[in-house]
């Protein structure tokens, strides 16, 4: 038998690396064109029921909400921090009350689920010092500095305060 | 004068690495696009909060309303007073209202409100919202880095 020596020769296969390499350069700048840098964002939940609160004896399991009023210098900066009737030196401080409050200390408890906060604050305060409140109550960092142990989850806001120096 | 027979090289550049390098920075801006549909507006500074922490799965039905420094809300795109925010969110809770199923209670309003902007104007978002119908808000922050 006899074998023909054109049929082992090897081809030399040219792959055309060209029309690969435009495309893969157009994902890139189609993926570049498209890319939105999103600084991560944190969550507080507030609810705001639209009902009035039922007049009448409370349950007995309800827990009354915690208080809490902050107070506004002329300059919406942070004069005052009240909680029930007790003024408080810092948020620190609220925040050290909400924990012995709810007796937190490794994981949320039965008091830190059902209980209540109800924030109340001038109109002319600024929002970042409502949010340094939220956060106090909402939770703290754990030793690690990463763990978030919650506290109190249900908040809400009170009626909308006067600004410092409104009429009545 | 003597002419030397010019020498042909056949310069075959060695493409893999480039080829690589291609691969790899179309795998990276394929893992890094954000195909989210979160409104965040570079006009608006949040709060910064030591206790924030990115969001865990998505928020039911969000409606984003952001509050600018000036107290202007931005909503949809447009600038407008809080009061104004009343027509809008009104025909939102229409559309939630006719949807079937979870949706039919109402979305959740996610604030996200300047540092700066007096807490009284967020009050009145939040009201304008209420009698729209919504009661679930989330107010968002920054995570402290």
């Amino acid at each position: 038998m006899k074998f023909s020596r054109a049929g082992s020769e090897f081809e030399r296969v040219d792959l055309m690396m060209t029309p690969m390499i435009d495309v893969c350069f157009q994902m890139i700048i189609f993926f570049v064109a498209n890319m939105r840098l999103f600084t991560p964002e944190g969550d507080f939940n507030v609810t705001m029921p639209i009902a009035a609160p039922r007049e009448g004896v409370p349950a007995e399991a309800q827990i009354p909400p915690i208080k809490i009023r902050l107070r506004a210098d002329a300059e919406g900066n942070l004069a005052g921090i009240q909680m029930g009737q007790r003024p408080l030196r810092s948020l620190k401080e609220l925040r050290g009350e909400i924990r012995q409050i709810c007796g937190v200390d490794r994981g949320p408890t039965a008091i830190s689920m059902a209980a209540e906060a109800q924030l109340d604050f001038d109109a002319n305060l600024r929002y970042e010092y409502v949010m340094d409140a939220v956060s106090a109550i909402s939770g703290f960092l754990a030793s690690d500095g990463q763990t978030v142990i919650p506290l109190i989850e249900k908040i809400k806001f009170g009626p909308p305060g006067r600004a410092k120096g409104a009429l009545p | 004068m003597q002419i030397h027979k010019q020498q042909m090289f056949n310069c075959n550049p060695d493409m893999t690495p480039m080829i690589d390098l291609t691969f790899q920075l179309t795998f990276f801006f394929m893992l890094s696009l954000n195909f989210s549909s979160d409104v965040q507006s570079d006009l608006v500074r949040l709060p910064i909060s030591d206790i924030a922490r990115p969001v865990e799965g998505a928020v039911e039905m969000p409606i984003t309303i952001q509050t600018l420094a000036s107290g202007m809300v931005l909503f949809g795109g447009d600038q407008m007073t809080a009061q104004a925010l009343r027509g809008p969110l009104q025909r939102e809770q229409a559309v939630l209202a006719g949807l079937a199923g979870r949706y039919r209670h109402g979305g959740t309003i996610v604030i996200r409100a300047d540092r700066e902007v007096p807490a009284g104007k967020v009050q009145e978002v939040i009201r304008v919202c209420q009698d729209a119908g919504f009661e679930k808000f989330v107010l968002r922050a920054r995570p402290k880095q």
